[in-house]
């Protein structure tokens, strides 16, 4: 391509169009380029996205087309056994009818495409169907452009925003950042049920347009440390399950059969039954945290969300991340620009806005959560099985004495799980999220 | 409770590039030297398949995680996007 651009983005996910929405309104000549056949045909997640992040972006968001799901009212926490389960929930009037929605639920495929439908018009150039191959630099190493996969596909920019996602191949090839190791990822797999709206609203018990969420954990990972989730979409919901890669890899469980595992359990099943599964889909969640984070700019180049590490494993909170440091990267470049200085020094102020934002209080504040995952695979494997145990024996009622039961629950607590391990458990468990 | 993954790719939309994106880079080094073949379960797609004397790759159906390009533990996977705008296309995402 002939033409030169002030800002060349790689990625029209959430981190990409932010940036691209913000630069395009304040008349900076931007390219986005996306390797999928339209925006978010590569894209998934549990569906659940942050009206306040979006707000800051676009505020009547919703008044402009958004295809907002279901506005989420509810959440729930499930600690699964094989065979049953604790679960918890909050609902809050509050959230009801709230503006911006405070968390809602969206199809990537279509979501990310509006999304990038309202850069376009601020003026962004939006092209799809390319995949950036490598990365131009000059005779100083820096960043000039990237060089795409089409005849001819050498675009020319005066600074890069690298906004492609956990799964970055120009990461390996490029070495702007090491690839992840497997255990700084999880492996997610997703089905969408289609199920009538009615059916929805009575069995999560909301109405029209009200939705709810779902986090799961426990037994159903086959031991391994992972999570799932069932998010309520207006007609269809999302089932997600997945486990850190590097379990995966030990453990010869095949993603597609615990998921199918996950949807004939006895706590999910009676949720989505008689639904038609309508897709199926693989994708990584950035599981890094803090210390997995990269530089994030040099000479030329800027790195934001998923690409960047910067997702929440705890509160679920990647979707905000990205479009926030989306929007942090591109007001970086327009000071940049206006004081004609590209090179790292130049675009610090992106890793300051960062850093006074609550995306590095969080990481930081949460940076011990994935070792401590890692560390204690009871919490997946007989922690769950003893907790459900122990209702199951106080709540049958069989003629035996709620004291004898106590002992014989104490008697098997003991003997499957030291209480020093408990100890531990609970001692690392709260330093990991203090 | 079985569950077939040429059921569950079915319901999703390819388009096939003509040229792999996936290539096994020593199929020797998978049959003498890999004792786990974790590609052989990992792999949502289940796009690694073991015939009589190798592993074949039926890219087809690559749902385009990145788990082989990390997980394989001799890295003995050349793995690259396919083509722009072929591939998956999620409908809903
Ligand atoms: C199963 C699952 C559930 C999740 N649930 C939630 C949730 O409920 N809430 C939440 O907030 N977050 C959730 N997340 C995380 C969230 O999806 C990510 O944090 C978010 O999508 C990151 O946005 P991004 O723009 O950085 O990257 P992405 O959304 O991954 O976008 C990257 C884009 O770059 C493109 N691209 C990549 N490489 C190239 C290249 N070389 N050339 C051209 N284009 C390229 C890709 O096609 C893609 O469109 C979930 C993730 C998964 C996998
Ligand atoms: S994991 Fe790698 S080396 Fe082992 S069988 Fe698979 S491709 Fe071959
Ligand atoms: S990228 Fe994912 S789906 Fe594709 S072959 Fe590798 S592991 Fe399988």
């Amino acid at each position: 391509m002939q033409e030169e651009f002030e800002v060349a983005i790689v990625g029209a996910g959430p981190a990409g169009i932010s940036a691209a929405y913000t630069l395009a309104g304040r008349g900076i000549k931007t390219i986005v380029l996306e390797r999928g056949e339209y925006p978010g045909s590569k894209n998934i997640s549990g569906g659940v996205l942050y009206g306040h992040d979006l707000a800051e972006i676009i505020p009547d968001f919703t008044q402009r087309g958004c295809p907002v799901e279901r506005n989420i009212v509810e959440s729930r926490l499930w600690y699964l056994s094989r065979d049953g389960g604790y679960s918890a929930a909050f609902r809050d009037q509050l959230f009801y009818d709230r503006m911006p929605p405070n968390a809602f639920t969206v199809g990537r495929a279509r979501f990310d495409r509006w999304f990038a439908e309202q850069a376009g018009e601020k003026g962004a150039l939006v092209v799809c169907s390319t995949v950036v191959t490598d990365l131009l630099r000059d005779g100083d190493n820096r960043v000039i452009g990237v060089r795409t996969d089409r005849i001819d596909g050498d675009v020319r920019a005066r600074v890069v925003l690298l906004a492609d996602g956990i799964n970055s191949a120009l990461a390996a090839k490029t070495g702007f950042r090491p690839e992840p190791k497997p255990h700084h990822v999880a492996l997610a797999v997703k089905d969408v049920v289609e199920l009538p709206e009615e059916m929805i609203n009575e069995r999560f018990n909301v109405e029209t347009g009200h939705g709810v969420t779902i986090e799961i954990i426990g037994g159903i990972t086959g031991g391994m440390d992972g999570i799932a989730v069932i998010y309520t979409n207006k007609n269809s919901l999302s089932l997600c399950i997945g486990a850190n890669l590097s379990d995966f890899m030990e453990n010869r469980v095949r993603p597609y059969e615990m998921l199918e595992g996950f949807k004939n359990h006895p706590m999910v099943l009676p949720l989505i039954k008689g639904g038609k599964s309508k897709e199926y889909m693989a994708h990584w969640i950035a599981e890094g945290g803090y210390d997995a984070i990269p530089r994030l700019c040099g000479d030329g180049y800027l790195i934001a969300g998923d690409s960047g590490m910067l997702f929440n494993a705890l509160h679920r909170e990647g979707s905000n991340m990205a479009m926030t440091s989306g929007r942090f990267a591109a007001e970086a470049i327009m000071e940049a620009l206006e004081k004609g200085d590209l090179s790292r020094n130049g675009l610090a102020g992106y890793v300051s806005r960062l850093q006074g934002s609550y995306i590095t209080d969080d990481l930081k504040k949460y940076r011990r959560f994935n070792t401590f995952r890692l560390r204690h695979h009871e919490l997946f494997t007989t922690l769950p099985e003893l907790g459900g145990f122990a209702a199951r024996e106080m709540l049958t009622i069989d003629g035996i004495s709620k004291k004898k039961k106590q002992k014989a629950i104490w008697k098997k607590v003991k003997k499957d799980i030291s209480l020093c391990r408990i100890f531990r458990l609970l001692w690392d468990g709260i330093r990991s999220v203090k | 409770m079985t569950v077939k993954i040429e059921d569950k790719l079915f319901l999703d939309r390819f388009r096939v590039d003509q040229e792999p994106h996936i290539r096994i880079a020593d199929n020797t080094m998978c049959m003498e030297k890999c004792e786990d073949q974790p590609c052989l379960y990992f792999c949502p797609a289940n796009v690694y398949r073991l015939e009589k004397d190798r592993i074949v790759v039926a890219y087809e159906g690559c749902l385009e995680c990145g788990s082989c390009r990390i997980g394989c533990p001799h890295l003995n996977i050349e793995w690259r996007f396919p083509t722009g705008g072929y591939g998956i296309s999620h409908r809903f995402g």
